[in-house]
């Protein structure tokens, strides 16, 4: 240390009080019994990212001393409040403590030996999660966003989502979402990728023809991102397994082509609690909502019954533009990220429809059913008839 | 004239069509109006009395089962909706 920066340190150490580590300590539990209404105390880490990650004490919020100018102020606005500074050894909180007096904070307070003496003390101090350095990197642009951030995308690598089918909508959805980071997607699929998938299923390709579509999907999602674990369900959904494989999940984006499925999916969705992110597709126009159970209303409150075979919509003529089911099933992703994260207002309660033709979005408003065989007053979604497939077509 | 939009599924019903304009001052009449019009659309979405419970009509943006159902009153600048359950997603 030269004789300037001593002298630096003798001016703040004037200006500065500090406290020692026990008195701190000490105001913190204070603080704490005192309950989160009455907060007098500001504790704040101004050591560099990488000695916070190595751990910190708790409640601490962390401003490196490097942006301490620049962020202080969204950090901490309220200038009569104490703020308590430390870093690892109680130097460099001194000479932050110094700038922040000139920002106008009133009570400034420099913790005494810093973070190697609350440690040396046995105090308790928490070691936040960290990322490594090729996650930092890959989900750069979500840490940006302060919605997502690292806490976000820790929820997202947490996350479990369930794609009912690997076809047109769960293509551009599982891609999305293994993109995103979402670290568990299940894929429930019991057919296998056939030529006339291609024009729109973009999670296969042509060396893959014959090959089932759960574990095309696989390959794909793993080449792109290998922080996620795809679960394979080579099986169709029925009355025997819909309970055991939607229970492990966290949201299902619905993406299959036959009404009894979705029918015993939205009851077996409304047992376990768990929401479903709707889309359906038809030629030029799509269709997407979000059934949350019990807070908006389930797909039986807004089609209490399918059409009967007779008046079916005919399947022969079900054609669809291959880029329309992309379309509709990067927005269920959307959606299932939104739901996965808190944030945003989820399409629960509206149906957005999509017309390609006319290049228009439009929005209905949906209402939950109070006689609703499902999910109304006196409705029990254990034992309402499945129906039989009314578009029996292959897919 | 109220102005009535179809699903795609019910479009051949009325020559193809995505939009048509009706007569009447509820819906119930708005139907019958289109009905007579094209018999086809009937037995596609009202085969019976009632309205079927596979399909969804909207005034503007509010479902009419939730307004007074075929008794909801149409005015001249409104939009109704046909919509029918979907299912394709592959």
């Amino acid at each position: 240390m030269g004789e300037a920066s001593r002298e630096i340190m003798r001016q703040a150490r004037r200006q500065v009080p500090e406290w020692s580590t026990p008195q701190v300590n000490e105001a913190m539990a204070h603080q704490h019994e005192a309950g989160r209404e009455n907060q007098e105390i500001v504790l704040v880490d101004v050591r560099e990212k990488h000695e916070w990650n190595e751990g910190h004490i708790p409640g601490a919020i962390h401003v490196p001393r490097g942006y301490l100018e620049l962020q202080v102020e969204e950090a901490v606005p309220e200038k009569d409040k104490t703020v308590v500074l430390y870093c690892a050894g109680g130097v460099r909180s001194l000479m932050a403590g110094a700038t922040l007096q000139q920002m106008g904070y009133k009570n400034v307070v420099s913790m005494a030996g810093g973070f190697g003496a609350w440690k040396g003390n046995g105090y308790s101090f928490v070691q936040p999660r960290t990322m490594s350095e090729a996650q930092a990197k890959r989900y750069s642009r979500h840490l940006l966003v302060p919605e997502v951030g690292e806490e976000g995308q820790f929820k997202l690598l947490d996350s479990r989502v369930l794609l009912i089918g690997a076809g047109g909508l769960g293509s551009p959805a599982a891609y999305y979402l293994a993109a995103a980071g979402v670290g568990t997607i299940g894929i429930i699929d019991a057919d296998v990728v056939d030529d006339s998938n291609l024009q729109r299923q973009i999670l296969h390709n042509t060396q893959r023809i014959g090959q089932y579509k759960a574990e095309s999907a696989r390959e794909t999602i793993e080449a792109l991102n290998p922080d996620v674990k795809v679960i394979t369900h080579i099986e169709r959904l029925d009355e025997s397994n819909v309970a055991r494989i939607i229970a492990d999940y966290d949201v299902i984006l619905d993406g299959t082509d036959n009404f009894p499925t979705r029918y015993l999916l939205n009851d077996a969705a409304l047992i376990a609690n768990k929401p479903v992110v709707h889309g359906s597709v038809f030629r030029f126009e799509g269709q997407l909502t979000v059934f949350k159970p019990y807070e908006g209303p389930c797909y039986r409150c807004l089609y209490p019954e399918p059409p009967p075979m007779a008046l079916a919509p005919s399947c022969a003529e079900a054609g669809v533009l291959g880029v329309l089911p992309g379309i509709i099933g990067i927005l269920q992703a959307t959606e299932t990220i939104k739901l996965l994260l808190g944030i945003g207002d989820p399409l629960v309660g509206r149906m957005m429809t999509y017309d390609a033709l006319a290049g228009e979005f439009n929005e209905l408003r949906l209402f939950r059913d109070p006689k609703c065989a499902a999910c109304g007053e006196n409705g029990h979604p254990e034992n309402l008839p499945t129906y039989a497939d009314v578009c029996a077509i292959p897919a | 004239m109220a102005t009535v939009r179809l699903a795609p599924v019910l479009r051949s019903s009325v020559g193809g069509s995505k939009q048509v304009n009706a007569e009447g001052s509820n819906l119930s009449e708005v139907l019958a109006d289109l009905y007579s019009r094209f018999p086809a659309l009937k037995e596609q979405i009202q085969p019976e009395e009632s309205l079927s419970r596979f399909i969804n009509v909207y005034i503007n943006d509010q479902d009419v089962r939730f307004l007074q159902g075929l008794e909801t009153s149409v005015g001249p600048n409104d939009t109704v909706i046909l919509l029918p359950a979907m299912a394709g997603g592959r």
